[in-house]
């Protein structure tokens, strides 16, 4: 498929893209370690320190296979992947054995950095505000605003938890659109594909990664 | 809940979800009602299909420079004000109205004729979207099954009803002849596809990476629409931590 036009007139997420928002969004991913105390003060510091962090790596010239390590490990630090991951998985996660469900976990660590870690010159030059955060559920969530060049301003939302032990994401929503949603999708597509064979979709998501 | 610094202390929230993880595993809802799915795919494919060759007329080598798509698009959405003013009025949103009415003066005028978004650049007053399809959902009709629409592209059957309408109401509609209204008609779909092509790389990428494109394009079109008409609530958010 070469392109697929997706008209949502009223979105403005189309026209801003989904793409480069996800991707800068996830590569932008890093959140206080210390939610307990989340406010918008330490949420909106540790954000901006984030945005360094990554324009750090955009910047720093170094191969793109360097540089994509970089985010994998922004990923690992950052967010809640065993949730992310076991979630995306769906019911197969309840039948699966502990050793699949931590290669699955590993390697789709890899696959979800890499995936938006490759989308890096989209966001050059990215920022993100933070404005809110209020508790939902069981967990924050975090309000900012998304300004990527030549594109108009959009709301992103971060939900972080402290349940894994750590203050973690575990979601990104963009204009109503959320990764968890779309990877829950992606590895149910995926697994389809093999007919419900877990190993042979490890094998499958390796390859992506 | 204590501060944690650092040390990633096991906490009894951390054996809570130890213990749910090994319990089982919450299913997020798909909040999807698409039965007319295998009709729906084969749509899809034939829509990929069209997306392609279009790509390679506008996008290809011979690509249309990015100002002329600009300039296309904000022409044909500007002889779409009208009918979005009508709609804002229909749902009794007396703001929206106006601050479109705004934007038809100042692009027709400073704007010269709606080729340039003179509102949305010096004005500040960016385009308030909206259709019949958020007529109907203010007037309380469901959102019905999902629908992808030949050419059009996702849809709901609320949405597709709507746009049907739109085609009717359309206020410029009692201004103008019928031959000049199917030219404003054939202009704004141009415009409008124009203004599609220079957005629809970045949602490709997504889709072409895609295991299955079609269920991508269907959750970002679901998702982002009830977003954009505010029908969604915190109870509808996903929590993986709940019991």
């Amino acid at each position: 498929m070469k392109m697929y036009l997706t008209p949502m007139p009223n979105s403005r997420l189309t026209r801003r893209s989904f793409g480069g928002a996800l991707a800068g969004a996830m590569a932008l991913a890093i959140l206080p370690r210390a939610a307990a105390a989340l406010d918008d003060a330490s949420a909106r510091a540790l954000i901006d320190r984030a945005v360094g962090e990554v324009h750090e790596i955009i910047n720093s010239g170094r191969s793109e296979a360097r540089m994509l390590t970089d985010f994998e490990g922004i990923f690992t630090r950052y967010a809640d992947v065993t949730t992310i991951a076991r979630t995306t998985l769906g019911a197969a996660a309840r039948q699966a054995t502990a050793a699949q469900m931590s290669a699955y976990t590993r390697a789709f660590g890899i696959y979800l950095s890499h995936k938006y870690g490759r989308r890096f010159r989209e966001f050059i030059g990215a920022r993100i505000e933070v404005t809110g955060s209020r508790p939902l559920k069981s967990f924050y969530e975090v309000r900012s605003v998304a300004y990527l060049q030549g594109e108009a301003p959009f709301e992103l939302l971060w939900y972080v938890s402290s349940a894994s032990g750590r203050d973690l994401f575990f979601n990104i929503v963009i204009e109503g659109v959320d990764l968890l949603n779309s990877e829950r999708i992606e590895m149910g597509a995926m697994l389809d594909r093999r007919r419900g064979d877990l190993d042979a979709m490890i094998a499958d998501l390796r390859a992506r990664g | 809940m204590p501060r944690l610094l650092f040390i990633p202390r096991v906490s009894v929230p951390f054996l809570a979800a130890l213990l749910l993880a090994g319990c089982g595993v919450r299913e997020m809802p798909s909040g999807i009602f698409d039965p007319y799915e295998t009709a729906n795919r084969e749509t899809h494919a034939f829509n990929v299909a069209l997306s392609g060759v279009l790509a390679g007329a506008a996008g290809g080598d011979s690509a249309l420079p990015e100002p002329v798509l600009k300039v296309a698009a904000n022409f044909a959405g500007n002889l779409g004000l009208p009918n979005k003013i009508f709609n804002s009025l229909l749902q009794g949103r007396v703001e929206p109205a106006v601050m479109n009415t705004l934007r038809l003066l100042v692009n027709t005028t400073f704007g010269v004729g709606g080729l340039f978004d003179a509102a949305g650049t010096s004005f500040g007053l960016p385009e308030h979207y909206t259709d019949f399809g958020e007529t109907l959902y203010v007037w309380g009709v469901g959102e019905g099954a999902y629908i992808e629409l030949p050419i059009i592209g996702p849809s709901t059957e609320r949405d597709a009803f709507g746009r049907v309408i739109d085609v009717f109401i359309d206020p410029l509609g009692a201004v103008l002849t019928v031959h000049q209204h199917n030219k404003v008609r054939l202009i704004r779909l141009t415009g409008n596809t124009a203004g599609n092509l220079r957005y629809a790389g970045s949602v490709t990428a997504i889709l072409n990476e895609s295991a299955d494109s079609y269920a991508q394009a269907r959750l970002i079109y679901l998702q982002n629409r009830r977003f954009a008409l505010g029908a969604t609530s915190d109870e509808d958010v996903f929590d993986p931590y709940a019991q």
